[in-house]
């Protein structure tokens, strides 16, 4: 714990920190320099070296993902998963608003370790200003000779375009994103084949997220000892993280992943604890998708491992909202499976049916109409549609099931003495409407 | 096609974008920018243009939520619902916008100056709860601002009604 020098929002704050001249000002660009002066073979052994794990949620190894491309391609393609859409995430947002040129350093070294010849940046449609912050430092580095053909003198060249989704929260997942930039319905493919053997039009392509590029150009310039000197062993280097709901001051913060969700919403340099009167009832750490915490577990630590001790499904977007002492569980059951029942994409049945179910379910108990048995059929369903058990094409159903299933298990008492509460007869009246 | 629209407009917007299959979203969402929607001539006409059939460009657009098929109010109101606008009373603003507009989540005005979407996390927790009207985020959202901010927007019957005050 302890002061932690900001390393990717080391330049939030910065008069015109968007601006090309002051993110070189502030050294950046040194580390493409480096970066061009190594092997791509080098470049991706020092990332693997130092252990980058995916910060869009699923924590897979950035450096061993690149190592999944054919040796023998002729074509390969990078595409930035800009599509953050995880509720309540927002830090991919705060590092393309205050440092667009640190992703497309990030973009650009990864491009040259995956010897990519174009990268996609895929955002998403509702982030309007961040589109031309975005697009007006694509023209600077364009211009700088950072992006177009033979960069900075080298033999490696790369295109990069920008390419707004239309709304959809599983184009967030790899294969659907390809679908999506490909003109598509945004459903997501079968695996295998993996995007690194055959992804965007049909070529092999790497994709990843904002802030995990946004970490490639410290690992280059520092070096990989530096990168996992900071945090746990198996979860290295600095992370975002992004504190909403009742607290002083919702945001999004940088440390090393060492610290706890209590600290997160206490901390005066984080969340500032909560607002007056309000007490933490429940906490979602990661995202909605990787399930809830009660205010007993605050204890946890924000890193790759721990939230499975605590019956989550990872560490997701490291992005944590509160639910305070007067908010109804019912109603967050409902909120958070009305959001999956929308967002299934529809191709795997059990994923739109169950979601669907699960919505309708939740919506009756949340009308004062829920019965003790429905608690165990979203239990029973939660746990019948996911890619865990191997029955899906992508992972939205998991994370769909998670939030259900962990607010089912771990609030079940004050669920069920709220339907113990219910005025009699409304089940009844309830269920034979339907009928 | 309505009137509004035009043949020789919407080619200009086609052919600004390379003739690939993967030009279609850009495509779409530059007509929609346009006319405010995709009406039912406007995609025939695209059909035609980008020898994508009909049938297949409904089958895109109506996957996305940014897409729609019918006229958009003057303004359109968002109301987040995500669950750290949720948890922050956000439904409480959206009550409030319906009754202050006497419609529900969904429909227009009879002027046609207003519509009301709900949305569900538009990736700015930290101001939760917000309100989007067209594009401009409105922060720390309020049923009390409210009225206010129709007013800002030139709902007329709150004017009216503020000058009563």
């Amino acid at each position: 714990m302890g002061s932690f020098k900001p390393v990717l929002l080391r330049n939030r704050g910065v008069e015109n920190s968007r601006s090309l001249k002051v993110y070189e000002s502030r050294g950046g660009y040194r580390a493409v320099r480096k970066a061009l002066k190594m092997t791509p073979d080098e470049v991706v052994a020092e990332v693997k070296k130092a252990n980058l794990r995916g910060r869009g949620g699923a924590g897979f190894p950035a450096g061993v993902k690149w190592g999944f491309l054919p040796k023998d391609r002729t074509t390969t393609l990078l595409c930035v998963n800009a599509d953050e859409s995880e509720p309540p995430t927002f830090s991919n947002r705060v590092l393309m608003e205050n440092d667009p040129h640190q992703l497309l350093e990030g973009t650009i070294i990864t491009g040259y370790a995956t010897q990519a010849q174009i990268a996609y940046i895929y955002m998403r449609v509702e982030f309007h200003e961040q589109f031309h912050i975005l697009q007006k430092a694509i023209d600077e580095a364009y211009a700088a000779g950072y992006l177009g053909k033979k960069i900075l003198g080298s033999d490696y060249s790369l295109e990069c375009y920008l390419h707004r989704g239309a709304g959809a929260y599983v184009c967030g997942e790899e294969t659907g994103l390809i679908e999506s930039l490909e003109g598509k319905r945004g459903w997501p493919r079968i695996k295998p084949p993996f995007p690194a053997v055959e992804g965007a039009f049909r070529r092999p392509t790497v994709v990843n997220n904002v802030e995990t590029l946004s970490c490639v150009p410290h690992i280059i310039e520092r070096g990989a000892d530096w990168f996992t000197g900071i945090g746990p062993p198996h979860s290295t280097g600095p992370k975002l993280f992004c504190i909403s709901g009742p607290v002083n001051k919702p945001g999004c913060y940088e440390a090393a992943m060492d610290i706890t969700v209590g600290e997160l919403i206490e901390r005066d340099d984080m969340g500032g604890g909560m607002l007056p009167g309000r007490r933490v009832k429940a906490i979602f750490p990661g995202g909605v998708s990787m399930g809830v915490l009660t205010a007993d577990e605050l204890d946890m630590k924000m890193d790759f491992v721990d939230p499975g001790n605590h019956g989550l499904l990872g560490l997701g977007t490291a992005a944590a909202v509160v639910v305070d002492q007067d908010t109804d569980m019912r109603m967050v059951l409902r909120n958070v499976a009305r959001f999956f029942g929308t967002e299934s994409c529809g191709q795997c049945t059990q994923c739109r049916e169950g979601t669907a179910w699960m919505y309708g379910i939740a919506t009756r108990m949340e009308e004062g109409a829920g019965r003790i048995e429905d608690l165990d059929i979203l239990l029973e369903t939660a746990r019948n549609m996911g890619m865990m058990p191997g029955l899906s094409i992508c992972g939205l159903p998991d994370g769909a099931t998670y939030p259900i299933e962990t607010i089912v298990r771990k609030f079940r008492s004050e669920l069920e003495e709220a339907i113990r509460a219910q005025a009699p007869g409304r089940v009844e009246a309830v269920l034979s409407a339907v009928n | 096609m309505t009137a509004a629209e035009n043949a020789a407009e919407i080619e200009a917007l086609v052919a600004a974008h390379r003739p690939e299959r993967e030009s279609l979203i850009p495509i779409l969402q530059d007509v929609q920018r346009k006319y405010g929607y995709l009406s039912e001539g406007t995609v025939t006409e695209l059909a035609r243009l980008t020898g994508v059939s009909a049938n297949e460009i409904y089958g895109v657009a109506t996957f996305y939520t940014r897409f729609r098929f019918t006229p958009p109010g003057e303004h359109t109101i968002r109301v987040c619902l995500g669950t750290a606008c949720h948890v922050r009373g956000g439904r409480q603003v959206l009550g409030e916008f319906e009754s202050q507009l006497g419609i529900k989540v969904g429909q227009t005005t009879n002027d046609g100056k207003f519509e009301l979407e709900r949305v569900y996390c538009l990736g700015c927790c930290a101001l939760a709860p917000v309100g989007v009207l067209d594009d401009k985020v409105n922060a720390r959202m309020a049923p009390k601002k409210v009225r206010h901010l129709l007013t800002k927007y030139g709902k007329r019957d709150c004017e009216k009604d503020a000058q009563t005050r």
